[in-house]
């Protein structure tokens, strides 16, 4: 079973300075008035130490390569190696933006292609680039969904609809975009309810948000209604992506009716999430919508590639450059291995994988399963049954997967499921992993109420205090310097008997 | 190799869960709208792929082939080869954003002394755990300034990039921010501060000032411009290059409220752009209207020092609609190259760094403004970027310098009309007295 190392690992500041801070006279040539005169407390570390440090910290993170981690919405796959290796070559490292364009034709046409494929698996007419996440591809579609109400003579529509189901993205995206946001719930089917919908569109609605299958991992299997209710209130349908690692080869968003899809390339083509990022976010829209897409396009004519920067009703840019290339190439080289048979597979096992667990789960009665019985590449389980049995909650069984060596799934999201845990074990997954952690699982709502309240005790630290983080808000070494000082005097005033 | 080890058993599955065919896995998709198969190629090998990679690599030109000194921000600097072999570490770039703290103490920690680091270097109480890129941060600066002072204009320079205006509009649509621009001082390039005493007024939420500016040139006369905004109780947003701080006063010491910057050069290559690392930092009082992830330190059960993902109730996923940005994915790997170069190179080396590239950008000015044909525009001080006008015209220049193999400056005249026959040229450690000494030869060649 996995553990992870565990150091008493110092902070950076903490560890010992071998050399001394030089002195060191300000650059006369400096205007004085921004001339440095305070010195820099960055510690100055030999290259051992700094490697020693992070390495260190690097054992004490779990990553996919070192176990299952599956986090439901998260698609966790495997991250090929040949993808790194390739992305750290000069010829596409070493690319300034700003080269003439001559010498990057080699990266303009992976981006080129990259959209292309783009096209093609989810059947939209024209890919950007250039959002860095899933959270700015989002934002991207509502800027589009702005230019495109707004050349339609259409500014009166000022809201955007979505299923209580959403990501927190979807809402919080819309309004950063300018949009009043309106949530509907959910039937008991878990799906949207066509005649909330119904009586919720209006001619003030700009664009209605959905993620299909939705994020309890059931296909909107009236998705072809619910496109139509949309469009003939003159509203435009947006696709969150984050669950394309369902349907590669068996649905595509634009032949559902979509107008807006965005793909998060750092879940259905594998790019690794980097402890939180760089991922990618691209965005594909069917024609009408084409004219308004950022800046610069990459376009192709007669064995060249060039960025074009003319059109006239684009929203402009909405990051610097062309997006996240590097991950764009890792994306790039799995689609090309993958290719049309591997990545068809993929979904299907995906969803195969996520049913084989659902369903022993599910049988074994120790947990329930809210909503419809059909699940695609997720499912999302309740443990509510153990929470009203024996008080032991979703973070309950999370932390003591923990002590398994497992990674937990998602917890309490969606919100409309009691004590939710979100599955999603991906195509990565053996048959053995998978059972392994059914095992861990059916174990954990068996064992005694204690051991699972008390869990992790097999971690580097055991459950945080984390309204301490709120009262005591320490975020650099610096406040941490500081909240030991006035704690430590708060203690003399105590034993002086000096309340104030 | 397809990465799915289930390929050969998924019969066996199938049956266990009660199902004949994978298809009947797919039933809730309605017939009419099922899929043909995808039109993409069959996969290839991974010795295939890399082979397709390699041609394709070929035409690009890398930095090693075609040495460039372009200005506007984005340069090539030395990554010290700690950092590759620290962010290679898979259990790192292959974790996800940090929801389960006790599983993550590394990266936890690692974020955390990144937030320490950038709130030293920047002289501000704290950092957040990163930003898209610089240019997204003044979007999301613009926005908190507006959500904590509840004012409707924001100033910018004129002389700040085209994709950072471009930018700031789209993120500030929705809240209705007016943006003014302030214009340079002719003569120095600097920030004309006549007319920033003129339009700042009761309604002005924030002003963002960049130092060094676009055109690579000091604000200098950054007491009188903090005064002016202090005075009109609005904030000052300052944009940095993370590299001139070890010879410059860090903001927080003339007055700052936010400060962000782009962090990629910092133990990340050029990567045509992409990823970027937004550098975000502020006053403790602005706490509650951060946008993005903070670290915290805190406990566990046991009292043992911990760190974790806090004051989450900013955040969309718990906040959604009213959250202070819709931000979730943001650049941990690329913070924590950051974060690794700066310990490698300790205060020492980062002081060391900017002088060398202070330097380099003086003494490049002198030997190409030494050539017939090349003037400086701007009176004012500069860090290692400039302002060259060329007597001729700059695009053939540009041509006939990329046949005898270097990139010369950014051309900046389709942007500020008034900079004509102007190119942005930038330099830093990283380039050879070669490779300086060629574009020296090349320029007095061509023009
Ligand atoms: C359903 C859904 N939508 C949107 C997002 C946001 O994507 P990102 O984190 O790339 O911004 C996520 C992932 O976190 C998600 O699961």
């Amino acid at each position: 079973m996995y553990r992870c190392a565990i150091y008493d690992e110092p902070l950076l500041n903490e560890l010992e300075c071998c050399i001394p801070q030089e002195k060191k006279k300000p650059v006369a040539e400096l205007p004085t008035t921004l001339q440095r005169t305070t010195p820099l407390h960055i510690p100055n570390l030999e290259e051992i130490q700094v490697v020693r440090h992070f390495l260190r910290l690097s054992q004490m993170n779990y990553g996919i390569d070192t176990g299952m981690y599956p986090l439901g919405s998260c698609t966790m796959k495997y991250n090929p190696k040949i993808c790194e290796d390739i992305s750290r070559w000069e010829s596409f490292a070493a690319v300034h933006p700003n080269q003439d364009e001559s010498t990057v034709q080699g990266s303009l046409q992976i981006m080129y292609e990259l959209e292309q494929m783009l096209c093609e698996i989810t059947g939209m007419n024209t890919f950007t680039l250039q959002p860095a996440a899933g959270a700015q591809g989002e934002f991207t579609g509502l800027l589009l969904t702005r230019a495109y109400h707004h050349f339609n003579g259409q500014n009166h529509r000022t809201d955007v609809i979505l299923p209580d189901t959403a990501h927190g993205t979807n809402p919080a995206s819309a309004t950063m975009a300018g949009y009043t946001v309106t949530e509907i719930p959910s039937t008991q089917e878990g799906t949207v309810d066509l005649s909330v919908l119904e009586k919720t569109l209006s001619e003030k609605t700009a664009c209605f948000m959905l993620t299909n299958p939705n994020t309890l991992g059931i296909f909107e299997s009236d998705i072809c209604e619910i496109q139509k209710l949309v469009h003939n209130a003159g509203s435009l349908l947006y696709y969150d992506g984050a669950n394309m690692n369902a349907i590669m080869g068996k649905a595509r968003p634009g032949d559902m009716g979509f107008d807006i899809v965005h793909i998060n390339l750092h879940k259905t083509f594998s790019t690794p999430h980097g402890g939180g990022g760089p991922g990618a976010g691209p965005v594909g829209v069917t024609k009408k919508l084409e004219r308004f897409l950022p800046v610069p396009r990459v376009i192709h004519s007669k064995n060249n590639y060039a960025l074009d920067y003319n059109y006239m009703d684009s929203i402009g840019k909405i990051k610097g450059f062309y997006g996240n290339f590097s991950v764009l190439l890792k994306a790039y080289i799995y689609i090309l291995m993958m290719g049309q048979d591997g990545l068809t597979e993929a979904s299907e096992i995906a969803v195969l994988n996520a049913n084989y667990m659902k369903k022993k789960l599910v049988d074994s009665k120790k947990y329930d399963l809210p909503y419809k019985e059909h699940r695609t590449h997720e499912f999302v389980l309740s443990c509510e049954r153990l929470h009203q049995e024996k008080g032991i909650r979703a973070l309950d069984v999370a932390k003591r997967l923990l002590d398994y060596g497992l990674h937990p799934p998602t917890i309490y999201f969606p919100m409309i499921v009691k004590e939710a845990l979100m599955i999603e074990p991906t195509e990565s997954e053996s048959k053995t992993s998978l059972d392994n952690y059914i095992d861990a699982l059916l174990k954990i709502a068996d064992e005694d109420v204690q051991t699972v309240l008390n869990a992790p005790t097999n971690t580097k630290v055991r459950r945080l205090d984390e309204a301490l983080a709120v009262k005591n808000p320490t975020f650099t070494w610096k406040m941490k310097q500081n909240t030991f000082t006035t704690e430590e005097k708060q203690t003399c005033c105590e034993s002086a008997g000096r309340h104030h | 190799m397809k990465f799915i080890p289930n390929t050969t058993i998924k019969q066996t599955m199938l049956n266990e869960i009660g199902f004949h065919t994978i298809d009947e896995l797919f039933t809730d998709i309605p017939k009419k709208i099922r899929a043909k198969p995808l039109n993409l190629p069959k996969g290839l090998t991974q010795q295939q792929t890399e082979q397709k990679l390699r041609i394709l690599a070929k035409k690009n030109q890398s930095y090693y082939d075609l040495p460039n000194f372009l200005g506007g921000g984005t340069k090539p600097h030395y990554v010290p080869a700690a950092v590759n072999s620290i962010i290679s570490r898979s259990e790192f770039y292959t974790a996800y954003t940090p929801y389960q703290p006790e599983a993550s103490q590394g990266f936890l920690q690692a974020m955390f002394e990144y937030q320490s680091i950038i709130a030293e270097l920047t002289g501000m109480d704290i950092a957040n755990a990163s930003l898209y890129d610089g240019v997204t941060a003044l979007g999301e600066a613009a926005l908190m300034c507006t959500r904590i002072n509840k004012r409707k204009t924001f100033l910018i320079p004129e002389n700040i990039s085209w994709e950072k205006k471009s930018v700031l509009k789209n993120y500030t649509l929705g809240a209705g921010l007016i943006i003014k621009e302030i214009p340079y001082d002719k003569k120095t390039g600097k920030l004309n501060i006549d007319i920033l005493k003129k339009t700042i007024d009761e309604d002005t939420t924030g002003v963002y000032l960049e130092n060094p500016n676009f055109f690579g040139i000091f604000e200098d006369d950054v007491q009188t411009i903090h005064a002016l905004i202090q005075q009109k109780g609005s904030l000052f947003v300052v944009g940095i290059d993370p590299f001139s701080l070890g010879i410059i006063k860090n903001p927080g010491e003339y007055g700052a409220d936010i400060i962000l910057g782009e962090g990629r050069s910092l133990g990340t290559n050029l990567e045509f752009g992409g990823p970027g690392l937004g550098l975000f930092a502020c006053k403790t009082e602005y706490l509650r209207q951060l946008p993005g992830r903070i670290i915290g330190l805190t406990k566990d059960t046991e009292g043992k020092q911990a760190f974790c993902m806090t004051l989450q109730t900013r955040e969309q996923h718990i906040r959604r609609a009213r959250a202070t940005s819709n931000i979730c994915t943001n650049e941990g790997l690329i913070a924590l190259a950051a974060l690794v170069h700066l310990s490698w190179l300790g205060s020492n080396g980062l002081e060391e760094l900017s002088r060398i590239n202070f330097q380099r950008g003086q003494s490049l000015a002198k030997e190409i403004t030494s050539i017939k044909g090349f003037k400086t525009v701007f009176s004012g001080n500069f860090f290692n970027e400039f302002v060259i006008r060329y007597k001729g015209d700059t695009n053939t220049l540009h041509k006939k310098a990329l046949q005898k193999g270097v990139q010369i400056g950014l051309s900046i005249t389709k942007w500020f009309p008034a900079l004509n026959q102007c190119l942005l040229f930038g330099v830093t450690e990283l380039h050879t007295d070669e490779q300086i000494q060629h574009l020296l030869t090349v320029l007095r060649e061509v023009a």
